[in-house]
């Protein structure tokens, strides 16, 4: 079960990631609980937590977004490998800086990424999932927070 | 070029350091590599994980690592207690997502001397560089 004030945590850590990495503050919007299956883009970060918690973050963004996260951040490679490197250190940071709040017992993963044709965001039964919807510039994305 | 001591000179005759990057990311440790400012700091090396940053450590002797925390094969932790075993004077420099008080404690007592959360800016890495190389 995720509290409103565990996902204030996971919304403070998105704006301070798109403020302090992109330069350039991020709107959030207000969390929502996930029914069925959400619609992702092409690249999805996925960040696994066990330890006191179990679950999983996931952060989703287009290429197109990547592509000018990459930018501002003064990279010039905008391989697939780098849109692939970058999302998952975006879902790392967000999950690492997660720790402040819930402690050292809530452990990450190191990440791993889907990207191509329409991953699938599996959802554990009995589990409740929520979406922080992210616009940054003319992007949006999304980080999906699925916690027991 | 190196002084009479054996210490690695600049051209201005001012001590140069060595430096090696741990990081998983290509993004981050490009990143370090770009942002950090230092004409005495020279990089020697970039890692991907704590095992590849113990064979790259004995291969280019470094003065100064920065080093990630969650990493396959061997995370920071274990490599920070594994470097500063083979060189007590090292000078490491925690750049990690953690962001709790006890993961940076457990480093500092292992042996880092520096935590820097992500995500950074670059006059924050430089001012944690600096302290470390004070």
């Amino acid at each position: 079960m995720l509290y409103e004030q565990e996902l204030k945590t996971f919304v403070e850590g998105t704006t301070n990631f798109f403020e302090v990495a992109a330069q350039q503050p991020a709107s959030i919007g207000s969390p929502y609980l996930m029914e069925g299956s959400p619609a992702v883009h092409e690249y999805t970060g996925v960040i696994n937590i066990s330890g006191k918690r179990e679950g999983v973050v996931y952060f989703t963004a287009s290429k197109a977004m990547l592509t000018v996260l990459l930018m501002k951040m003064q990279e010039n490679d905008f391989s697939h490998e780098t849109m692939r490197d970058l999302v998952g250190e975006v879902a790392n940071t967000i999950s690492g800086n997660a720790r402040r709040d819930f402690g050292r017992d809530f452990v990450i993963s190191v990440p791993s990424v889907l990207s191509g044709e329409k991953p699938q965001i599996p959802q554990k039964p009995g589990v409740r999932s929520f979406i922080i919807p992210i616009n940054w510039r003319s992007h949006s994305a999304k980080l999906i927070v699925s916690l027991s | 070029m190196r002084n009479s001591n054996g210490t690695a000179m600049n051209g201005n005759g001012k001590r140069s350091f060595k430096l090696m990057i741990v990081d998983d990311s290509n993004i981050m440790r490009r990143r370090i590599e770009r942002s950090q400012n230092f004409e005495d700091l020279q990089v020697v090396g970039t890692a991907g994980n704590g095992l590849e940053a113990l064979e790259l450590f004995k291969k280019t002797d470094p003065d100064v690592v920065t080093m990630d925390l969650t990493m396959p094969r061997m995370d920071g932790i274990e490599c920070i207690g594994q470097l500063v075993a083979l060189k007590p004077a090292v000078r490491i420099l925690v750049i990690s997502a953690l962001a709790d008080k006890a993961t940076a404690v457990e480093a500092m007592e292992r042996g880092a001397n520096g935590f820097l959360n992500k995500p950074f800016t670059d006059r924050q890495l430089n001012e944690a560089i600096a302290d470390l190389m004070r």
